[in-house]
């Protein structure tokens, strides 16, 4: 990224400079010939969607011939984030792979970058239907779900209370995971660890961290807490370790290995689980590279995903990339070096 | 002593050539030459006629309620809940849509909502004479805190056919002009007009420069700044209007943000934050270059953290450099 933009900032005083050749320079040629791909994430400065990018440049060395352009707006609201499709739509870049701030309000976007010939996917948080090919999840969301309500019955040998600190209310993905996790949550053997709240740290690490010293004040017989966000689930372990709740509150959800090492090693975070952001970088890349290249990515049909091998698409046009992958004691610090 | 009032008022604008070159609107259109000069040297994507035409829909919904803000700052008042107003007016055209409510209807209640935000606002500041910036930052809160309760974690995503036709389609077809933005020129032709051509514009410069001096001669003061304010809260219901239609999609964080651009575009565009002085032109300018360059700039994938900080240093370049200017013309006269 810091590359990119000193490249930019290159181009923007070559730019001041050329003010007086303008006109002459009116007729600039179309780009290179090689394709580009734009990855639109939610929001920059965040490790994990940087991670993707990785997997996403890692695809693209891999084949050749393809230029990543990664980029976000600098707040995660859906008018914002339209507005940057919207310039990726006028430089006529190839294909866009998105993780939508508001799955409805891209759709129209996302049918205009298709009406004019751009190959549009989602990956992470999906666009609605109508406004994508495809869209591909890390895992599927039964799975995610159910796999973070088991971690949580281990860890408490189901019994105690439990909260979820979630990122934004207005997010695709925390939801559609809640509600897997509340299904899951109907099975008999969790009926001594009942769900208490259901809080939102917006994904700000100042806001979560308030929202688990809430919770851990408002249920004084809390023992678990399930984060399915990344900055939710190190802010809530920090409120863990800061607040002496160590032993009697334990953290769990989606986290990243090198942020969540050491509250695994402090003992506030038994286990929890992420699929590898490089590897979702890399497979989303895969199929566009393979979509631009001609595969077909309509309902029922397979698209291949490099060294991640290959996936199906069902009827609402969504594919899985695989199971989430569990840390903990055994193998954070292993998997802390890579992200 | 060069103590000298604040504001000259003339009869008329100053006519001879080095006062038309050292006024802002000037320098202002050099500027966006410049940022227009720029941009098509740093990508062949800008001068596109319908990459333009898209490029005024991230602008235009903020534009119309900037008109308004120009008034309301030239009075010496500020409004900081328009954004707020904007997700409730968005809310109450959701609930209306939900209802089962028919495009007249949704494209009336979008304004009526923010009128009545915007005549509370000024009820607080006129009638309770509390200060316009300490009232709107109340109610900026109680808006989209209103709009936060009934929503929830829920967004409001149906809309009918005919609204969003006219968010996502073009209201003339060649030049490609979206709807947002042929009413946006619509309405700057408007107050250009009476700010500048009409008794009525030359009693808000009054007021801004000395109210107390305003209420003696005769001018209503209150009144119009009342006014001022339900002008405001109705542009940014209509904002809602085009957004809503827009974007098809109606949350809490929706426009999140969007008073500060506001703010932005009508302080660039020479509107004094003390009051007083300021015309439509140079808004319209000043939206002009700020949506541009943003656009420019994300043309060539400039991250929109580096292009807020680049407008912010713009903003604060071209607001110090005239002053700095003209201390160092005293300071040689001297």
């Amino acid at each position: 990224m810091t590359k990119t933009t000193r490249r930019q900032t290159l181009q923007l005083f070559t730019a001041g400079a050329f003010l007086g050749l303008a006109p002459g320079m009116l007729s600039t040629p179309a780009r290179a010939e090689g394709k580009r791909i734009a990855m639109v994430v939610k929001n920059l400065g965040n490790s994990y969607f940087d991670a993707c990018a990785k997997g996403a440049t890692e695809a693209a060395t891999e084949v050749g011939g393809f230029e990543i352009i990664y980029t976000a707006s600098t707040k995660a609201t859906a008018e914002e984030q339209i507005a940057v499709i919207d310039a990726l739509i006028a430089q006529k870049v190839d294909g866009i792979i998105v993780s939508a701030n508001d799955a409805d309000a891209l759709v129209p976007v996302g049918k205009k970058a298709m009406e004019r010939g751009i190959k549009v996917i989602s990956f992470d948080s999906a666009i609605g239907q109508e406004g994508r090919i495809m869209h591909l999840n890390a895992s599927s969301t039964p799975l995610i779900g159910a796999k973070q309500v088991q971690m949580i019955a281990k860890t408490l040998g189901g019994k105690g209370e439990v909260a979820i600190l979630s990122a934004a209310s207005t997010m695709t993905n925390q939801n559609s995971w809640i509600e897997a996790m509340k299904e899951e949550w109907k099975k008999p053997e969790y009926k001594d660890m009942p769900l208490v709240a259901t809080v939102y740290g917006d994904d700000q690490d100042d806001k979560s961290y308030r929202e688990m010293q809430g919770l851990a004040k408002a249920y004084p017989n809390l023992k678990g807490v399930i984060s399915p966000t990344t900055i939710g689930i190190r802010s809530g372990a920090k409120a863990i370790i800061d607040g002496g709740l160590v032993g009697k509150v334990f953290i769990t959800g989606l986290g990243l290995p090198s942020e969540m090492k050491d509250a695994v090693l402090k003992g506030a975070c038994d286990s929890f689980a992420i699929w590898n952001p490089v590897d979702y970088g890399y497979s989303s890349t895969q199929i566009m590279i393979n979509i631009l290249n001609g595969a077909e990515a309509g309902a029922g049909s397979v698209v291949k995903m490099g060294r991640m091998g290959e996936t199906k698409i069902g009827d609402d046009g969504q594919a899985a990339m695989g199971d989430p992958f569990t840390f903990d004691k055994s193998n954070v610090e292993e998997f802390a070096k890579i992200f | 002593m060069n103590k000298v009032p604040r504001q000259d008022v003339a009869d008329a604008a100053p006519r001879s050539l080095s006062d038309r070159l050292l006024r802002w609107e000037s320098i202002l259109v050099v500027m966006l030459v410049a940022v227009i000069v720029g941009n098509t040297a740093i990508s062949p994507y800008f001068l596109d006629i319908y990459n333009l035409s898209d490029a005024t829909y991230n602008f235009s919904e903020k534009a119309i309620v900037a008109l308004a803000m120009a008034l309301l700052i030239l009075v010496r008042d500020i409004d900081l809940s328009v954004a707020a107003i904007i997700a409730l007016a968005s809310l109450a055209i959701g609930l209306a849509a939900q209802a089962g409510a028919g495009l007249p209807v949704l494209l009336l209640i979008g304004p009526l909502v923010g009128a009545a935000c915007g005549a509370f606002n000024g009820f607080l500041v006129t009638r309770i004479a509390l200060p316009a910036i300490v009232v709107t930052i109340g109610t900026m809160s109680l808006y989209r805190g209103l709009a936060q309760v009934v929503l929830g974690d829920k967004a409001i995503t149906q809309y009918p056919k005919d609204l969003a036709a006219i968010g996502q389609s073009y209201l003339i077809k060649w030049p490609p002009l979206p709807y947002s933005f042929v009413i946006f020129l619509g309405l700057a032709a408007i107050f250009a007009v009476v700010l500048h051509k009409t008794a009525f514009g030359r009693k808000l410069y009054a007021i801004g420069n000395n109210p107390v001096a305003a209420r003696f001669s005769g001018i209503p003061v209150e009144r119009i700044r009342f006014m001022l304010f339900v002008l405001t809260g109705t542009l940014a219901g209509l904002a809602a209007v085009l957004l809503t239609a827009r974007i098809g999609s109606t949350r809490p964080n929706i426009a999140l943000g969007w008073e500060l651009e506001i703010i932005t575009a009508v302080i660039l565009g020479g509107v004094s934050i003390a009051g007083g002085s300021g015309t439509i032109p140079g808004v319209v300018l000043a939206v002009f270059i700020l949506g541009l360059a943003t656009f420019g700039l994300s043309l060539v994938n400039v991250p929109g953290i580096v292009i807020s900080v680049l407008l912010g240093l713009l903003l604060i370049f071209s607001i110090a450099m005239p002053i700095v200017v003209r201390r160092l013309m005293k300071s040689r006269a001297t």
